[in-house]
């Protein structure tokens, strides 16, 4: 007598185990974090062909010592007021060439963005810690001076409009468009943060 | 009337577990997902700094990772306590960062090597000596993108 059964049923009882056992495979393999930073870009090795003359105005000198403690243009400071001086250096505009800028006009600060540069130095004992700190400090004062213009042209803070830009998620026709925006910011204020060779001392 | 015995009192249903396989691969299929996989297992302590102006790293496939920091406890008596290099899955000189660089740039694409990030990731502790040799290494190599891989969080946390 033939069988009118068909195919026997698989047994899917043992499927979960199976899906348990990738599952926990995953988890022990992969991390989930994305890694964030503070980008930074080094200056060449080859030294500029023509010299630049830079007057000492125009530079704000930041000196970390091998305990942690800060000169700054010639005095000692706490970290904690560095980004509020590192601001008022940017934008002090002594040539009053710079609309946007709300500084004092000090004769003896900086000329006006475009030249004002940040100069940093470190011993060789100078923790990574503090040099970060320090670091985060001076980039802090570049995006809040380019968070304000940002508010005031679009409507919208400097660092969500670079990081929309930056992300290959946003739909292209949206990165165009933040491309100009972005590139007017960073003209605004470019960042000039030099930092020289460490000192042995 | 024996049709119509009563149930035994207690006598709970049993539950299916006929949608568990579903449940559980809708959790792979999420952490498939959202995870990357681990490259290098860390040789050398690696509590990163925190900074609030942090970017994110986006593009693993553009990025060399640098790590520097003492080395793990069961390393210790080869390597000593002093901060070290570690290159992919072996501790390294200074002198050996440029000739790494190199050798990661050519094993990428060729459209890729121009734009390629350095990500230092570097124990809080470490000191500054030996992080500008490894710059000055950088330097040599015309590896200017650099990024110093923290935590979120508030950079004034580092000094304690």
């Amino acid at each position: 007598m033939p069988r009118r059964k068909g195919a026997p049923e698989v047994n899917a009882g043992s499927m979960a185990d199976i899906a348990f056992l990738l599952l926990i495979f995953f988890l022990v393999t992969t991390t989930i974090e994305t890694d964030a930073g503070l980008d930074r870009m080094l200056p060449p090795i080859e030294p500029p062909d023509t010299d630049v003359v830079i007057r000492q105005k125009n530079i704000f000198t930041v000196n970390i010592n091998k305990n942690g403690q800060l000169l700054v243009e010639d005095g000692l400071m706490d970290l904690k007021e560095l980004r509020k001086a590192a601001t008022a250096f940017l934008e002090n505009n002594a040539d009053g060439s710079c609309a946007y800028c709300k500084g004092k006009k000090d004769p003896a600060s900086s000329d006006n963005p475009t030249k004002a540069i940040i100069s940093l130095k470190n011993d060789r004992e100078t923790k990574y810690s503090t040099y970060i700190t320090v670091q985060n400090e001076l980039v802090g004062a570049y995006n809040d001076l380019r968070n304000r213009e940002a508010q005031r042209l679009y409507k919208q803070d400097f660092t969500v409009m670079e990081q929309d830009y930056l992300n290959p998620e946003t739909p292209s026709s949206v990165r165009d468009d933040l491309k100009d925006k972005v590139k007017r910011i960073q003209d605004m204020f470019p960042q000039k943060l030099s930092e020289a060779e460490t000192s042995t001392n | 009337m024996a049709k119509f015995t009563k149930k035994k009192d207690g006598d709970l249903p049993a539950v299916s577990t006929a949608s568990l396989p579903d449940i559980v691969f809708m959790l792979l299929f999420f952490f498939m997902t959202v995870t990357t996989m681990k490259d290098s297992s860390l040789m050398v302590e690696n509590t990163l700094p925190n900074a609030t102006e942090v970017k994110k790293l986006e593009k693993k496939d553009r990025v060399i990772y640098i790590f520097v920091g003492t080395p793990t406890r069961e390393y210790q008596k080869v390597f000593g306590t002093e901060p070290r290099i570690q290159l992919n899955d072996k501790f390294a000189n200074v002198d050996e960062v440029g000739s790494f660089i190199l050798a990661e740039r050519a094993k990428k694409p060729q459209e890729l090597q121009n734009v390629l990030t350095t990500a230092l990731k570097v124990d809080k502790n470490a000191n500054m000596g030996l992080i500008a040799d490894i710059k000055q290494e950088l330097r040599k190599v015309n590896a200017l993108k650099v990024n110093y891989t923290t935590y979120e969080g508030d950079a004034f946390n580092n000094l304690q």
